[in-house]
């Protein structure tokens, strides 16, 4: 039986120093960094002060009063980088069967910013036990339970297809991609409309991650915070952001002549049934993760031309990884350039997995590699190509992206010109 | 490939375990009442299904207890039981094997009620390592998989209502890739001051302070329903992997399973409730005459209750199957519902035998065939699942006895 293959034909983003594909890119193929002083609140109290924030107004890009009302900031990221990845695709949604266009959409913390000042508001800021549901905002229902950003991209895109929110923590993003793309595979919808949002720039998340001393404490330089590799690195640097993306059926998206990105050849997921927090520095899991999407996408592991890291910059990711990378690739591993766009757009924990995707498409697109941003001096331990400071030419048709996130869950996926897949 | 269901961990209102909790639902036994958690004198919804006897130390270790949310503590033993309902010991299965797919709708809500208090009260630095972690939507598939050693395929949804049910279609796709057995379903929890102020902005929840009056679907008194907490968590297995292993017990197998989303308000288009139930028996290949019961979602919404009733008339003929909503005795569940009434479908299967809706009294308005009073006996291959997720999500599932045939 031929299986259906899925192709991707538009993107778009929400991003820490561009809204847009083209600001992104630039950002990225450039070597610049987005981080700063965290200026979403006063993060004077904070172990952690430095953040990735993306400059965003909901308004011109498109949002009407009562949608921003509504919808949390991760929400309005997800609107806003669904509809930029609907319109580059070019499909038009009014004349495809609403039934046959699924909406799966990642997020780790969902509404979290209008869930944390709304509790403060109902509570008095913490001081009544029983919080006060007079002053509750009529939609404080859409801030607490996530799957309110599947309800606004369908009722935005006229979907009517299976709709979930994938919430696997910061795996989510690549996880949403694996499901979506199950979804036209095993026949339950042909175009899905897909990405991740996260908006985790609240006081309570960075106090969260400051208990665990999972973020970087280079606050005395904020441009250069997030150093994935690097014998000075301390921790992720907190980012915000949303990705959209189009996926088609291949042969379908080929008959209304679509532009194709790249083909969503393999995925894969496991755990390490390890620590909700913690990693074993072996990566078996990961290196599985990875291992098994190659081999759904029928390519080798000598074929890859880049992966693109978790690279959070903690000192265990790092490790974890490049171990993981050596195992699942073998000698390859040494000759794969290896890059973290976290050192240059932060950690926005769910969404960043289908923020790297896009990243990844528009490296294939380019046939240029992005750099990790900050890398001066290579921890001696980490011994890969991980790409420093400046972009690479390199042709890019093969790409293995992959995520790590809490409950120990390990994620990769396979993404591919669709020549390159052995159909 | 249709998974079979080898194991039943059941956490409901009305009891702890399978066979507790089927004696109290064929027994039309309501779980409902005010809430204690917390003095609910303030709010206009006083009412709740709560879990009241579970003691979290009897199954858990010590360490794990300040770590975790009630949710996840019921979730830790739910997972425990269907592990031993199906003759399973996780640490023997094939570890990369054996997944995780849990539904989600608010996460650890209490204990996150209880972290943001602790922190604008108190100050920043008063948020500890395990607070990080305790209430976000992934943290009963994390838990699960780490309490047994489970590394294969992880996953969580979350669509409100709908949930549960979403986890069984999602488990379904992981065992035809590359899983042999993954426990699925849903338990969930936000019995707490936020949680409920958050359920009250849906307005959806019943004012009403009677328990035997306040959910009362497809009845002419409906005004919202009552919110409860628990779930079920289900083994589900390849056919081959149940074989395999000498499985002592199968209660039947996922036959067909399918999802749609509600039109945008104001489209005019039809709701899609109906086009899910529809994909869902062809996708078990099973015509609508096949079917012996309906589990309904069952809103206690009037406009929702008609929806429902149309679509179950219009699809199975009007007053031509059993319908039922057993879940009038414990409250709607969030995304702990859907997978608890498969397993209630499951049981009904297994033992003939339809459980009533407590409290409800038929009405004329609804041209469906509800099971009231007491239970009816009948013979059952066929069940029907339908769930509803605030937001326009629709799934259903069709479950059936016994292995497939195909």
């Amino acid at each position: 039986m031929n299986r259906r293959r899925v192709v991707v034909t538009g993107l778009g983003v929400v991003a820490p120093g561009g809204v847009g594909a083209d600001a992104f890119w630039s950002l990225l193929s450039e070597g610049r960094t987005a981080t700063r002083r965290l200026s979403l609140f006063d993060p004077g109290p904070y172990r952690s002060q430095v953040a990735a924030e993306v400059d965003f107004d909901p308004y011109a890009n498109g949002l009407r009063p009562p949608e921003v009302r509504r919808m949390d900031r991760a929400a309005q990221f997800a609107v806003v980088s669904t509809r930029q990845a609907v319109a580059d695709s070019g499909i038009d949604l009014a004349r495809t069967d609403p039934y046959r266009v699924a909406v799966a959409y990642g997020s780790a913390v969902g509404g979290s910013i209008g869930l944390e000042s709304e509790y403060r508001v109902l509570s008095d800021d913490g001081q009544l036990d029983l919080v006060d549901h007079r002053y509750a905002a009529p939609h404080l229902y859409n801030y607490v339970v996530p799957s309110s950003f599947v309800q606004e991209v369908a009722n935005d895109v006229g979907a009517q297809g299976p709709g979930s929110l994938v919430s696997t923590g910061c795996t989510s993003g690549i996880d949403v991609l694996g499901y979506a793309a199950q979804l036209i595979r095993d026949g339950s919808a042909d175009v899905v409309v897909t990405g991740a949002a996260d908006a985790p720039i609240t006081p309570i998340t960075s106090a969260c991650f400051d208990a665990v001393k999972a973020t970087s404490v280079h606050n005395d330089s904020p441009e250069t915070a997030s150093r994935p590799y690097d014998r000075s690195r301390n921790g992720f640097v907190l980012g915000e952001g949303g990705a959209g993306l189009v996926l088609e059926e291949y042969e379908s998206a080929k008959r209304r002549g679509a532009r194709i990105y790249a083909e969503i050849g393999g995925y894969a997921t496991y755990a390490n049934a390890f620590h909700m927090t913690g990693l074993k520095a072996d990566g078996a899991e990961m290196a599985a993760a990875i291992t098994a999407a190659l081999g759904e996408a029928r390519v080798n592991a000598d074929q890859v031309d880049y992966v693109n890291a978790h690279g959070t910059a903690t000192k265990q990711n790092d490790v974890h990884e490049t171990a993981a990378f050596k195992h699942a690739l073998g000698d390859h591993a040494y000759r794969t350039p290896v890059s973290s766009i976290k050192s240059m757009i932060g950690h926005s924990l769910g969404a960043i997995g289908s923020i790297e995707a896009v990243a990844c498409l528009l490296a294939m697109q380019n046939d240029v590699v992005p750099p990790t941003a900050n890398l001066h001096e290579q921890d001696p331990a980490l011994d890969l190509d991980y790409v420093p400071l400046t972009a690479r030419d390199r042709r890019t048709d093969v790409v293995v992206c992959v995520g790590s996130g809490f409950g120990g869950f390990q994620s990769a996926l396979v993404l591919h010109e669709p020549g390159r897949a052995a159909a | 490939m249709t998974p079979v269901i080898t194991g039943l961990g059941i956490t409901a209102p009305t009891g702890l375990g399978v066979e507790a909790y089927w004696t109290a639902t064929l027994a039309g036994k309501s779980g409902l009442g005010r809430i204690t958690r917390f003095d609910p004198d303030v709010y206009p919804a006083t009412l709740a299904g709560e879990i009241h006897d579970f003691d979290p130390a009897e199954h858990l270790p010590g360490k794990l207890l300040p770590q975790t949310d009630l949710m996840t503590q019921l979730a830790l033993a739910a997972a425990d039981w269907a592990f031993e309902d199906a003759g399973i010991v996780p640490e023997q299965a094939d570890s990369l094997r054996t997944g995780v797919v849990t539904a989600s709708s608010t996460g650890g809500f209490e204990f996150g009620q209880r972290v943001m208090q602790s922190m604008w009260s108190r100050g920043n630095k008063h948020v500890s390592a395990y607070q990080s972690y305790a209430w976000f939507y992934a943290v009963n598939s994390g838990q699960i998989s780490i309490r047994n050693g489970l590394r294969g395929a992880c996953g969580v949804v979350v669509s409100d209502a709908a949930g549960g049910l979403d986890a069984l279609g999602q488990a379904r796709r992981q065992l035809r890739r590359d899983c042999s057995a993954v426990l699925a379903g849903g338990v969930d929890s936000s019995i707490c001051s936020f949680g409920l102020v958050s359920q009250l902005a849906t307005g959806r929840l019943s004012t009403g302070d009677d328990p035997d009056r306040a959910y009362l679907p497809f009845d002419d008194r409906a005004a919202g329903h009552v919110f409860g907490e628990g779930g079920a968590l289900l083994v589900m297995e390849t056919p081959e992997n149940a074989l395999a292993r000498g499985a002592h017990q199968v209660y039947g197998h996922l036959a067909g399973y399918a999802a749609t989303m509600d039109p945008r308000p104001g489209s005019g288009r039809e709701p899609a409730l109906r086009r899910a139930v529809e994909l869902a028996l062809d996708d078990a290949e099973v015509s609508p005459t096949e079917v012996d019961v309906v589990f309904a979602d069952a809103a206690g919404v009037p406009e929702l209750d008609a929806i429902e009733a149309q679509v179950i008339s219009d699809v199975f003929g009007a007053g031509q199957v059993p319908v039922t909503a057993p879940k009038t005795a414990t409250g709607r569940l969030n995304a702990g519902g859907g997978s608890l009434d498969v397993a209630t479908a499951l049981l009904s299967i297994r033992d003939g035998v339809v459980p009533p809706t407590p409290h409800v009294e038929r009405s004329p308005r609804y041209d469906i065939e509800l099971v009231t009073g007491s239970p009816m006996v009948a013979r059952l291959r066929t069940a029907v699942v339908l769930a509803r997720g605030i937001g326009g999500f629709n799934s259903a599932v069709v479950v059936r006895g016994g292995l497939p045939t195909r």
